[in-house]
């Protein structure tokens, strides 16, 4: 990308990103997006050739142990959901037949 | 009781002294927000009822010899920290009826000490933005001047606090969100070190990023709220262990990045920063510029690190299990409705630019490389302090700009040229008043930053409290 322009497929970009847009979005979006990625190119100038790998930045993760007891924040929990069916959050069909 | 000249310390003072109750303090605030929020919209809920109900608890606090700093002081919060049954809306649609399931760990804190809510205030849209012209739910003004804005993302804190709506308030700062407001309506701004507050209960947008931080009228009020927002909290896995802070003896020298300095900005703002240079130079201080080479880079390895992490943050949002939810007869549809309709259009634009900075075949050009970029911009920080206590900025490179001016999302973005790199370093920072520039006949204010080595607040603190009474 250092010598020509990324290609930048907003409806494929959006669809990655799961959020429908509007055609008049997308013809906002296919100036804006290019505008800001032109703005950020700056950092190709940049000499990285002394970093290595390990940055100062980890990704963090909670320790996956010590659970607490079963339930006690089901209910909580599920009563900011927008659709339940018992003890259980209910959502649409995930595979459908006809496939596209 | 004048609140105009109320500080969180003057107030403690009074409160101890039963020279009014916690009741009165809070009655006063709540006359303030009904006689100025028609007009500032600082505020997107007060909690009236409740903030009474927690005065009259503070009061019996105080009647008992309980009392910590924060007991009976009202106080705002920003609309993305969670306090369990009350909305959190991040000033967004997607999340317009939502109650908070649980406490944030800076919530606890307050109420372990009888703080007041006054309420929650207005913010550009998941913190994304730096006019608060975002929201989900109107503009806010800035009070020094109602056809300006006060700043983001939290400006619905910063307006509150300088138009004595509310003592202090709560704000989170990604790439500046705390010190640009502040230094937009006159206040004191403190982002912390990345790691001294705890995040859980703020939601996320860029998570190696963001900070709770507090708005405050003055640098004591500044550190009061520190002192109690601090503290490591094993429910944030990034959350740093406690230790006892060294001070270590100061050298007294100042670092200024000169040539970072000069390419667009306004020459006002550049003449009130050389004059708080002398004043620190009275004060004792060396000046010296210090060469700090990748800086200038700090603003575009923001705009793809901060958007990459938002949209991954973001995507918790898809209508299943809280907020908003759209309509539809099978999942994908469900997430793709219910994000178009939620989300504004600048939460949209950076959802989809982190998509694509991510993506494969772009993410080595644009993700990874910012990243080892960012590695320098860390680099030129620890450097500079080897050989400086602190490293000073103008906190904005203009005063507060007029509703509508930035239209263009680049134009807006550059607002943040000198907050980010705090953030990306991961380093302490805090913004002062330091003083005014006159524009269409407006005194508007202006921010001085204060950058400090990790973990070292205390020097913010010092250098900022030396500048106050200069």
């Amino acid at each position: 990308m250092n010598s020509e322009a990324p290609v930048v497929d907003i409806r494929a970009l959006a669809a990655l990103a799961r959020v429908d847009v509007s055609d008049a979005e997308v013809a906002k979006l296919e100036t804006e997006i290019p505008s800001i990625l032109k703005f950020v190119e700056t950092i190709q100038k940049a000499d990285i050739s002394g970093v290595t790998n390990d940055t100062s930045l980890r990704n963090v993760m909670r320790a996956d142990e010590d659970p607490h007891e079963s339930g006690i924040y089901t209910e909580v929990l599920l009563k900011a959901a927008p659709t339940r069916e018992g003890n259980r959050i209910a959502v649409k069909q995930v595979i459908t037949r006809k496939n596209n | 009781m004048d609140l105009s000249k109320l500080t969180i310390a003057a107030a403690r003072q009074d409160l101890d002294a039963k020279k009014y109750s916690a009741l009165d303090l809070t009655n006063a605030y709540l006359d303030a927000i009904a006689q100025k929020d028609g007009e500032i919209h600082a505020y997107l809920e007060v909690w009236k009822d409740s903030a009474r109900e927690e005065a009259k608890r503070a009061d019996a606090m105080i009647a008992k010899g309980d009392i910590y700093p924060l007991t009976g002081i009202p106080l705002a919060m920003k609309d993305n920290i969670l306090i369990e049954g009350r909305t959190a809306s991040s000033a967004s649609k997607i999340l317009e009826n939502y109650h908070a399931s649980y406490d944030s760990t800076v919530t606890e804190k307050m109420k372990a000490q009888g703080a007041v809510f006054l309420g929650r205030t207005n913010m550009d849209e998941f913190a994304m933005g730096s006019s608060t012209e975002n929201s989900a739910y109107g503009t806010t003004k800035n009070p020094r001047d109602t056809k300006r804005v006060p700043g983001g993302s939290s400006g619905g804190s910063a307006a509150a606090v300088a138009s004595d709506m509310a003592l202090a308030a709560l704000g989170s700062d990604t790439g500046g969100s705390i010190r640009q407001p502040a230094s937009l309506t006159g206040l004191v701004g403190l982002k912390p070190t990345y790691g001294a507050v705890s995040r859980f209960g703020l939601m996320a947008m860029g998570s190696s990023l963001d900070q709770i931080g507090p708005l405050t009228k003055t640098v004591a009020d500044s550190k009061i709220l520190f002192d109690v927002l601090k503290g490591n909290d094993p429910r944030d896995g990034t959350s740093l262990p406690d230790v006892a802070s060294i001070a270590a003896p100061q050298k007294k020298v100042i670092g200024v990045p000169r040539s970072f300095l000069k390419e667009g900005t306004d020459p006002d703002v550049l003449a009130r920063f050389e004059e708080t240079l002398k004043k620190l130079e009275k004060k004792g201080y060396e000046i010296r510029d210090v060469d700090m080479p990748n800086i200038p880079y700090s603003l575009a390895v923001y705009y793809i690190v901060m958007p990459a992490e938002a949209s991954t943050n973001l995507s918790r949002f898809d209508g299943i299990r809280y907020g908003l939810s759209a309509a539809a007869d099978d999942i994908k549809s469900v997430y793709g409705k219910t994000r178009a309709a939620g989300f504004g259009p600048e939460v949209r634009r950076r959802i989809i630019l982190g998509s694509f900075v991510l993506s494969a075949g772009y993410a080595d050009a644009y993700y990874r490389r910012a990243r080892a970029v960012r590695e320098l911009i860390r680099g030129d920080f620890l450097r500079a302090f080897q050989s400086v206590d602190a490293v000073v900025t103008p906190t904005c490179p203009a005063p507060a700009f007029t509703f509508g001016s930035k239209s263009d999302p680049v134009a807006m973005y550059i607002e943040d040229i000198f907050s980010v790199p705090a953030n990306l370093a991961g380093v302490p920072a805090i913004s002062l008043p330091m003083g005014t520039v006159v524009r269409d006949g407006s005194t508007l204010p202006t921010g001085f930053q204060i950058l400090a080595p990790h973990t070292r607040e205390d020097i913010l603190f010092k250098i900022g409290q030396e500048l106050e009474s200069a």
